[in-house]
């Protein structure tokens, strides 16, 4: 592509995300549809401002979806996946063989040969996990028992997608060139495909044991080694070229990179960088998500539909009606409530992105013409885009009529790791939080910086994750939404303040207990409306004066109790002189500061001296007063 | 200002301070039922010692302050030793500063009215003369008594819950709604102070000596 070409679209595209996505979620049809309208609007069919080269684009773009395999694969501890095995392999394999047969069998009665049924049938069984995963993880739908499903059988259909490829070519009557085999879900000839069958499946078997071996014991030294650098790029550069790198391992042993990656994902959803690769990821994730749906939006052939609106126009209700029915059936055999059935079945009602290249692959294998799959690739686009429509209706108009309460219940069931407290910093001051935290049996999120640390942590068992608190995407992974303590105990003191604002802006119901080095930076933490300021050095210092006391001759009690008082006449002092700060400081270097501030202090210890002593256990004025006796 | 008062706005006439002293609430039964919503009745302010000084410094100026902006002070804690929880000696001995409250210039509290609220874990019939505490709760609670005397405080017969040990939730409940209703009448100033000394305990015969 050429510079400016390349620029014009990145330009075009982005606009049109940029104006059709708040405008949809204004109108509360959800950022999917917005991407989907706006490709209409800038495609061939709508202002033309993108023309053929949309496709392209599209195969580019669907890398999106291999990078949300993977993010969801994070958020999936390997035996939460194991648990769910059932409503995979039972579920998701009913769903695809039931709908390929029952597809295949309208399509029979509608004259197609018995191999294009057949092909018709299995392209049509998969849905949308780009729209229907985008769609419900908006809608907080995800962890709900008909989110948790329909996330079972798209991954079962990713799955699927591979024997499809495999099956296709079997199907051909008359076999077309053997080449056409390596026609994977993404383009260029893979290592395997010259070698014999016993290979290639040993290949795939190796490519796998290298992502589980890898993911297991290579990912996290690497890592490790690459936060220790501290540069934030580094890590996300590291972070895309996993992701990149399992694809292209992926394609070349012809396996589904969706899969592989999501495969390295699960992997590393017990590690300590689980919070932060989801940050680094997520952004592109969505940025290359809505340029695909984008293009699916552009690729829509209205010139198709005009031509012969009646045939597609039936052909997409009749796929939706039926796929709908289907669902419906195996949610109610796989005892899910009515609205968690209604919620699943709308979603997953459509044609899916998978459909796009296997229709075209089956047109090259000679299995369907040209313009049928023309058509059914329209057919397959239009459904796509109605189902953001259709899960809106369902929400608006089919759940208020006929749902029961049961969603309500249902939704708080699976928030995994919701802990009440985050600490961001585990070092001196944060690490001794945490323990007494824990000693009462309260858990703790951990924040941390120093990924040393953070591996001799996780070794003791703690649940410490690698990042820099003062990110707020990486604050929302952690849960700071739901949480209701945030303890800031970081060293550096500018990070400190950074972090403050983002949490009072960003999760005003936070209470936040700060750290702070001294007397200056306890004032800037007051001024920014923290109450509960923590200066470091301030009780081992108050503890080392009593000893002091004590070594020159004072009780125990006395000493004890000077100290207290101290600590409240000091603290009194410190938001009194606070809030006076600023016409002083301008007048006086930071250096300078620093004594002011303590000379200021001392005076006012002079002032309140009478205060500093326990007038109640002293006697001076009863033996005044009854002396004479 | 206003030409007659509606009858059914009873005005609050006294303002009552409970003074609360349990050092292991999360494992009181009964006191944690007789404290509940009790910063809810009007005039009353409820203050919890040991949540406001975990590590026994009290802030004396407060606590002077508190005092003196309240006509009825309620020390309410679990009967320990005979005696209050050490955190409300460690009060009377900073607050209670000669030449404010005592002594010859000491005449903050004067006139002011003192009512101690206890809950015993043993029965009535262990404090009486050759039970097995020997001497009543009026006794018992002599120090205390001679305390607000010497304070100039009028101090009424104690609020008693005896017999916590084992006590069925509806007898706590009960024994709560009591301790409300006297808040309440202290408040209201709907308790007929002298009727009440005629009893060894405020709550023996509540219905005799409110006036509602």
């Amino acid at each position: 592509m050429h510079g400016q070409g390349f620029f014009f679209q990145a330009f075009v595209y982005l606009g049109a995300a940029v104006i059709a996505v708040p405008v949809a979620k204004r109108l509360g049809l959800g950022s999917v549809l917005g991407y989907l309208l706006a490709g209409m609007a800038i495609g061939p069919f709508g202002l033309g401002l993108i023309g053929a080269e949309g496709e392209d684009v599209m195969h580019f773009a669907e890398f999106g979806v291999v990078m949300m395999l993977f993010l969801i694969g994070l958020e999936l501890e390997p035996s939460l996946l194991w648990r769910m095995r059932a409503p995979i392999v039972g579920l998701g394999g009913l769903q695809v063989a039931v709908t390929t047969g029952v597809i295949g069998v309208v399509a029979m009665s509608l004259g197609f040969r018995w191999n294009a049924a057949i092909a018709i049938g299995m392209i049509l069984a998969l849905s949308s996990t780009a729209i229907v995963l985008q769609t419900l993880a908006e809608k907080g739908l995800m962890s709900t028992d008909g989110g948790q499903s329909a996330f079972a059988v798209l991954l079962f259909q990713d799955i699927a997608v591979i024997p499809m490829l495999a099956l296709l070519p079997l199907l051909a009557v008359e076999p077309v060139a053997a080449a056409a085999v390596a026609a994977t879900t993404e383009h260029g000839a893979s290592w395997v495909e010259g070698l014999p069958g016993w290979a290639q499946t040993l290949a795939v078997l190796g490519a796998v044991a290298a992502i589980v071996l890898g993911g297991r014991y290579l990912m996290r030294p690497i890592f490790r080694f690459i936060a220790k650098t501290r540069q934030t790029e580094v890590f996300t550069a590291a972070a895309l070229l996993l992701v990149i790198g399992i694809a292209l391992l992926m394609v070349q042993v012809g396996l589904s990179p969706a899969l592989g990656t999501f495969l390295a994902g699960v992997l590393l959803a017990n590690s300590e960088y689980r919070h932060e690769l989801e940050a680094d990821i997520e952004p592109f994730k969505g940025l290359l998500l809505g340029v695909f749906f984008i293009a699916v939006g552009a690729s829509v052939d209205f010139g198709l539909i005009l031509g012969d609106p009646a045939t597609v126009v039936a052909a997409v209700g009749a796929l939706i009606l039926l796929k709908l029915a289907i669902l419906l059936v195996l949610g109610r055999m796989f005892g899910m409530g009515f609205d968690q059935n209604l919620m699943f079945s709308s979603s997953l009602a459509q044609g899916g992105e998978f459909g796009f290249v296997l229709f075209s692959f089956a047109s090259q294998q000679g299995i369907l013409d040209p313009e049928t799959t023309q058509r059914l690739v329209a057919v397959v686009a239009i459904s796509m885009a109605t189902t953001p429509v259709l899960i809106l209706l369902n929400e608006k108009l089919l759940q208020p009529r006929f749902g029961t309460r049961e969603r309500q219940k249902r939704e708080a069931d699976v928030i995994e790791e919701a802990n009440r407290v985050i600490i961001a910093g585990f070092g001196r001051v944060g690490g001794i939080v945490g323990r007494l935290l824990r000693a009462n049996g309260f858990g703790a999120t951990v924040l941390e910086y120093d990924s040393d640390h953070v591996e001799l942590l996780r070794k003791l068992g703690l649940k410490v994750f690698y990042g820099d608190a003062s990110r707020l995407d990486l604050l929302r992974a952690a849960g700071a939404e739901k949480a209701e303590l945030m303890v800031l105990a970081i060293d550096d003191h500018a990070r400190l303040m950074g972090l403050v604002e983002t949490v009072k802006k960003h999760f005003p119901h936070l209470r936040i207990l700060a750290r702070a080095r001294g007397r200056i930076e306890a004032y800037d933490l007051l001024e920014k409306g923290v109450e509960h300021v923590y200066r470091e050095s301030f009780d081992t210092s108050l503890r080392m004066g009593v000893d002091a006391l004590r070594a020159l001759g004072a009780r125990a009690h006395h000493a004890h109790r000077s100290a207290q008082k101290f600590r409240r006449h000091d603290e009194a002092a410190l938001a009194a002189l606070g809030t006076a700060r600023h016409d002083r400081e301008q007048y006086v270097s930071a250096a300078r500061h620093h004594i002011q501030a303590l000379e200021q202090t001392m005076l006012r210890d002079i002032q309140d001296r009478d205060e500093l002593r326990d007038a109640g256990w002293d006697a001076d004025s009863l033996r005044k007063e009854y002396g004479g006796e | 200002m206003l030409e007659g008062v509606s009858p059914d706005t009873v005005a609050v006439k006294k303002r009552v301070l409970v003074l609360f002293a349990h050092p292991a609430l999360e494992k009181s039964r009964v006191n944690r039922v007789l404290i509940r919503d009790l910063d809810r009745i009007e005039g009353v302010t409820f203050h919890d010692l040991y949540e406001a000084y975990p590590d026994f410094d009290v802030d004396v100026e407060r606590e002077q302050a508190l005092l003196v902006e309240h006509d009825v002070i309620v020390l309410h804690h679990p009967f320990f030793w005979y005696s209050t929880p050490p955190l409300i000696k460690q009060w009377e001995d900073l607050v209670l500063e000669h030449g404010w409250a005592y002594g010859r210039e000491g005449t903050a509290l004067r006139g002011k009215v003192m009512m101690s609220a206890i809950t015993t874990g043993g029965r009535e019939v262990a404090y009486q003369p050759g039970g097995h505490n020997r001497f009543t709760i009026a006794e018992l609670l002599r120090p205390i008594e001679q305390t607000a005397v010497l304070c100039g405080l009028d101090y009424l017969p104690p609020f008693v819950v005896y017999g916590t040990h084992g006590m069925p939730q509806h007898e706590i409940a009960a024994h709560a709604a009591d301790y409300h209703r006297t808040l309440r009448a202290l408040s209201r100033g709907t308790l007929n102070l002298e009727a009440a000394r005629k009893y060894d305990r405020i709550n023996a015969e509540l219905n005799a000596i409110l006036e509602e």
